[in-house]
């Protein structure tokens, strides 16, 4: 069986898995302190959604290198 | 994606994934082309995202009634959303007004510009060409650095570069880092992040599309014609995805804005 294609794939699924795991922990931090404590809701948003930005910004460097670089 | 794993059956030729080059659709003016300044889809809808939010906001304006028609009752609650949740709580009590017209400026032109990819027939969002996340982008940057200049002179640059309290060896490392984080990778990633979504997700939609037509058309078994349904499934849901995410990247370029707006008004690092 004969594979062709670029490893650039490869290596950008691998490289998402970091930003997945960021993310991941950055909504369970938000989803538990809401939970916790409903009221503190408004604080939270912008500070899980900034968190969310920056722990995006690995994984669409990668993207984008994938991209360029295929 | 269950395209992909099927093997290249009976019509001898494979399924050909889309690629980045169908995002550069011809120009709407071909002639204009040979002179460097090809007017392509992209261009016309940026126009349009123009028209479409001058037209709203000054038909929902129009009529202040004490109890709003539906229309006004959307235009105002878009501009309560930017003004307090983002301008307000972000940037302060203090000075957040100024700065309101500029966010909900750049809210609402990504937000439009960015659900165009959920309109069936435009199907496009504009920032899948990043000229213009790189432009709107260039714009946030020169604008929170002039801010900054403006509010300390020019012991800015050193007020952002460096940190305070920490001892004099660690700035060896410190110092070019945060150069790099503030005044190169920043401007990078808040414009590479509207664009690298909005083009993965108008790929995600054509791949999907393309995999529905390759099984459903150019193949003879019924079997494999019937299996096009969970491709369609699957796309639908992307699909839905990808509208949330257009919300999401809107919001989130805003409130990058503000947050950089915020620290270049701050008075300590």
């Amino acid at each position: 069986m004969e594979i062709s294609g670029s490893l650039n794939a490869i290596g950008y699924g691998l490289s998402a898995i970091g930003g997945a795991i960021g993310v991941g922990l950055v909504f369970y931090a938000y989803i538990t302190g809401v939970a916790r404590q409903p009221e503190a809701q408004r604080v939270l948003q912008p500070i899980a959604f900034l968190g969310l930005a920056f722990t995006e910004a690995l994984a669409i460097l990668g993207l984008v290198l994938a991209f360029i670089l295929g | 994606m269950i395209a992909l794993a099927l093997p290249a059956a009976t019509t001898g030729e494979g399924f050909v994934p889309p690629t980045t080059d169908e995002l550069h659709l011809p120009d709407v003016l071909p002639w204009a082309a040979d002179y460097g300044t090809g007017v392509g889809k992209q261009m016309i809808l940026v126009l349009l995202s123009v028209v479409i939010i001058a037209w709203f906001f000054s038909k929902a304006a129009k009529k202040q009634a004490l109890v709003p028609s539906k229309l006004q009752l959307v235009g105002e609650m878009g501009y309560g959303l930017v003004r307090d949740s983002i301008g307000k709580d972000i940037i302060g009590q203090r000075d957040f007004l100024k700065f309101v017209p500029l966010l909900f400026t750049v809210f609402f032109f990504v937000l439009v510009n960015n659900i165009y990819g959920a309109i069936p027939l435009i199907q496009l969002p504009s920032f899948s060409h990043p000229g213009s996340a790189y432009v709107l982008a260039g714009i946030i940057y020169v604008l929170w650095i002039t801010i900054g200049i403006r509010k300390h002179g020019i012991g800015y640059f050193k007020m952002v570069v460096v940190p305070s309290g920490v001892p004099w060896p660690l700035l060896i490392i410190l110092i070019p880092i945060e150069i790099i984080s503030n005044f190169l990778v920043r401007p990078i990633t808040h414009s590479l992040r509207l664009f690298a979504t909005m083009m993965a997700g108008h790929l995600i939609v054509l791949l999907a599309g393309s995999g529905i037509e390759y099984l459903l058309v150019l193949q003879d078994n019924i079997f494999l014609q019937a299996t096009s349904v969970l491709v369609l499934v699957g796309g639908v849901a992307m699909y839905m995805l990808e509208a949330l995410i257009m919300v999401i990247q809107a919001y989130v370029f805003t409130l990058l804005t503000a947050i950089y707006i915020q620290g270049a008004l701050a008075d300590e690092h």
